[in-house]
């Protein structure tokens, strides 16, 4: 093997190499025998990443301060916000539970918006990547796992189905911004390219 | 002979003398502790992977039995309290008729959970003991249970949503129980188990035994 490792690329998955080379825009470059997707770029994908965590940061400040769901039973009725649900944990040790909510649905997914911006905009702008931009981005791609809104947008829709006999349930304001925000987020996981903002990072 | 060249030629960075860093997929000589791309510690092939898997998956199922032993919900109304557990409630709702939804409740909190033990299970005996699965479809397992874990956690989001928006004053009210506590960690044990596993090691069995079979 003579290549220069720098040349190559391993399948993170199965550890098949191959010589990575300029994928065009739109195209994907796949593992060959695990089919993991190694690289994808996409045209103008990281300002539109960058538009979309701007625009995701407005909506959980918004999620936020608006009413989340309302329920009303024969004449009486209820509001809770995002963090009235996020704090519904409070007995003893269940105010763990409530500190890992809170975290899940609206810190991770914020601090991720956040890391993204940092690490992108320069580099957009083709500027060099911003000092510690590896260990920011490195966060980002760690913490995406645990960063769970879209499933607790989900879980708004089950609570419905569950009470829809007793109570009628109304969205709020800030569902429909969280709903647009889990959107949002699923495109810019799309428009990501791993491998590109790590070589974008390296250079 | 039955065999697909096109996978016995398929060089992996460790038969190449190399290292690949599993996060960004750069490429290294061998004997690099640290990834200078993204600062990940380096290894070929994660050997005490297995043995973190099995410590969460322990882990994870012994939160498994006390979620489904203790109340998930506590329903207050005007006369009376009654405490669900996960199975309880389905059986309830079975029993008031809604089958459908009684159906989807146990699977998505019992045969789901259940069935991401016994995935991660099979996967982790398959590195020792080989599998009849072909590799490409235990990478595939190991995909859905790397993404259906994280879902999991619905459960503790509806507790979490009932709790803060049924609370009626006398009417009505609902608090959380300990069960999902309990539940939370088991997901999150889950999902720590299968992100230990180093799936590597899936496609190292195949090459080393189809290298085998053309030198004979």
């Amino acid at each position: 093997m003579t290549d220069d490792p720098k040349d190559l690329i391993a399948c993170p998955h199965c550890d098949a190499i191959y010589r990575s080379k300029d994928v065009a825009k739109g195209e994907r470059a796949t593992c060959k025998r695990c089919h993991t997707v190694l690289i994808a770029p996409r045209r103008n994908a990281g300002l539109r990443i960058i538009a979309l965590a701007l625009a995701s940061v407005i909506l959980v400040v918004g999620a936020l301060t608006f009413p989340f769901l309302r329920i009303r039973v024969a004449g009486l009725k209820n509001d809770a916000t995002l963090v009235d649900a996020a704090l519904a944990f409070t007995d003893g040790p269940m105010v763990l539970l409530s500190l890992a909510v809170v975290a899940m649905i609206v810190l991770l997914p914020l601090t991720r918006f956040l890391l993204t911006l940092y690490v992108l905009t320069p580099i957009v702008l083709d500027r060099p990547a911003p000092a510690g931009a590896a260990r920011a981005f490195r966060w980002a791609e760690a913490l995406r796992p645990w960063s769970m809104a879209e499933i607790f947008v989900i879980g708004c829709a089950v609570a419905l189905i569950k009470v829809a006999d007793l109570a009628r349930i109304e969205f709020g304001p800030a569902f429909w911004m969280f709903a647009v925000l889990v959107v949002l987020s699923l495109v810019q996981d799309q428009l990501m390219c791993r491998w590109s903002v790590w070589a974008s990072i390296e250079k | 002979m039955g065999v697909d060249r096109e996978i016995v030629d398929m060089l992996t960075a460790r038969e190449a003398g190399l290292i690949g860093c599993r996060r960004c997929a750069r490429v290294w000589p061998a004997e690099t502790s640290h990834c200078e791309r993204c600062g990940l510690k380096l290894v070929s092939r994660d050997t005490k992977s297995l043995q973190r898997v099995w410590a969460w998956w322990v882990a994870g199922i012994m939160a498994y039995i006390p979620a489904n032993l203790y109340p998930m919900l506590r329903t207050r109304t005007l006369f009376r309290t009654q405490e669900d557990t996960i199975i309880g409630g389905a059986i309830e709702l079975a029993a008031y008729g809604s089958y459908g939804i009684a159906a989807v409740i146990l699977v998505a909190s019992v045969g789901i959970p259940l069935a991401k033990f016994f995935a991660i299970a099979f996967l982790a005996l398959s590195i020792r003991r080989g599998s009849a699965m072909s590799p490409g479809r235990r990478q595939g397992l190991y995909e859905i249970v790397e993404y259906i874990g994280r879902w999991s956690m619905i459960d503790v989001f509806v507790v979490a949503i009932l709790a803060s928006l049924v609370q009626l004053n006398v009417v009505a009210s609902i608090a959380p129980g300990p069960a999902s506590l309990a539940f939370a960690l088991s997901v999150i044990f889950t999902m720590l188990s299968a992100q230990s596993f180093d799936s590597r090691m899936i496609w190292d069995r195949q090459e080393a035994s189809l290298k085998d079979q053309l030198r004979e």
